[in-house]
């Protein structure tokens, strides 16, 4: 049976992929700044499914963004690291209780959110520069790459996550 | 042996995430030293039709814009014609060097280290790899991979990128790369100190690129210094295309670039 949680990832990827393509690639802030918003993805995803999935999940998301802006498989690597990193960013911003059936996203703090991405997004913009630009001389324009599209990105997508939260007031 | 399969189930998770660290890397490396992986680029089927779409829309408010500037072309390009002196009445002409396809950019990037281009003429308009793109201004990239109906361009705005040019009224050439610094200006190196040149100087596509044709306009020099080995120049050229801005594009084939390389690579064999 298809469970309706199947069914609200596989939407999310597609509108994340197509948000991510059509939209915010196109943005070039500045001149070179894109945000990657589909890392909501991995924030989003339920904490409790099955590891193995996730991973490939993730890198699936990442190939197609990659598929669609002709960057190798940068992406794809990047949201794989973020995947596999993330039972140990929420052990770190949670505490361990977040592996109790009780726990749910969307009754953390603001600050728990916020760190909680802000590591993620940190992670996976620095595999991603670093593999976009791949020489340690340029570690400072790796940096300065991660600084500002990061601090894009986690506006933005803090922004998304309260559109589309489903707390009540 | 019982061992070995605790071990791997126990770190299964592990496994997998190298697993796909690796495929990752073999596709992003082996496309650094050669073509761009066949599979991963935008000119195939589904995101090429997703760009045409997108871009469909999105054009239409772009209509007077893009008239004026097509309106303008050919103005220059008559503007020429009739002031040429003798009017050229062409005989049947058998030894056409170039042929000309256009075609309208569906995607655009310019700010990455690699940047690639997709249009929407591929395969069936017989479109191949290594074939020159330009747009009326000037040069943009060289086609690298194609489908069907799409083709994946490697912008100018590439490290990859090497394309032979040369200082007009000059016959010394280098080569025009980026230090993907600037999506406004690309480099011009390897032209001998000895070559005259001054800040405002016109940069061209150079005779020996089997590419492109000779005379297309890059830019123009913005600022120029020797390079470490106080022998070559190291040249600014600011790009007289707006690399953020560009719709309709033109396709060179060249006709003669087979027997150009069968030619060098008979010469090469030779020595």
């Amino acid at each position: 049976m298809i469970s309706n949680s199947f069914l609200i990832n596989l939407l999310r990827f597609t509108l994340l992929v197509l948000v991510q393509v059509l939209i915010f690639n196109r943005l070039n802030l500045f001149g070179y700044i894109n945000p990657f918003i589909y890392v909501l993805f991995i924030y989003w995803y339920p904490v409790k499914k099955n590891r193995t999935t996730f991973l490939i999940v993730s890198f699936l998301l990442g190939f197609f963004i990659d598929v669609f802006s002709d960057t190798l498989a940068i992406n794809a690597a990047a949201t794989a690291t973020i995947a596999y990193f993330r039972p140990v960013i929420m052990r770190f911003v949670f505490g361990v209780n977040y592996e109790f059936q009780s726990f749910k996203l969307n009754s953390i703090t603001k600050a728990q959110q916020f760190t909680f991405l802000a590591l993620l997004i940190v992670i996976h913009h620095v595999t991603y520069f670093t593999l976009e630009i791949f020489s340690f001389a340029n570690s400072l324009l790796i940096l300065q790459k991660t600084l500002m599209t990061g601090l894009a990105s986690l506006v933005l997508c803090l922004l998304f996550i309260s559109l589309f939260s489903t707390k009540k007031e | 042996m019982q061992q070995i399969i605790n071990f791997l189930i126990r770190y299964k998770t592990f496994l997998l995430y190298i697993f796909l660290l690796l495929i990752a890397f073999v596709f992003t490396f082996q496309s650094h030293s050669y073509q761009q992986s066949k599979l991963l680029n935008s000119a195939n089927y589904v995101s090429g039709s997703f760009y045409e779409l997108s871009t469909n829309t999105t054009s239409y408010f772009k209509l007077r814009e893009e008239n004026k500037s097509l309106l303008k072309e050919n103005e220059t390009l008559r503007h020429q014609l009739y002031n040429k002196e003798t009017t050229v009445i062409s005989k049947i002409d058998t030894s056409l060097s170039y042929t000309v396809v256009t075609g309208q950019v569906v995607k655009n990037s310019f700010s990455n280290q690699r940047n690639y281009i997709t249009i929407n003429k591929g395969k069936t308009d017989n479109i191949a790899q290594d074939m020159g793109v330009i747009t009326d201004k000037g040069i943009l990239g060289i086609v690298e991979n194609t489908s069907n109906a799409f083709a994946s361009v490697q912008s100018i705005l590439n490290d990859k990128s090497r394309i032979n040019a040369k200082i007009k009224n000059s016959n010394h050439y280098g080569s025009l790369v980026w230090d993907t610094k600037s999506y406004t200006k690309v480099q011009l190196i390897d032209i001998p100190r000895l070559a005259p040149l001054g800040i405002g100087d016109t940069i061209l596509t150079g005779a020996s690129s089997s590419i492109f044709p000779e005379n297309i306009p890059i830019g123009t020099i913005s600022k120029f210094d020797l390079d470490s080995s106080k022998s070559f120049y190291f040249i600014d050229v600011a790009l007289f295309n707006d690399m953020t801005n560009i719709k309709n594009v033109y396709i060179i084939q060249s006709l003669n670039r087979k027997e150009i390389i069968e030619l060098e690579l008979e010469t090469q064999a030779d020595d």
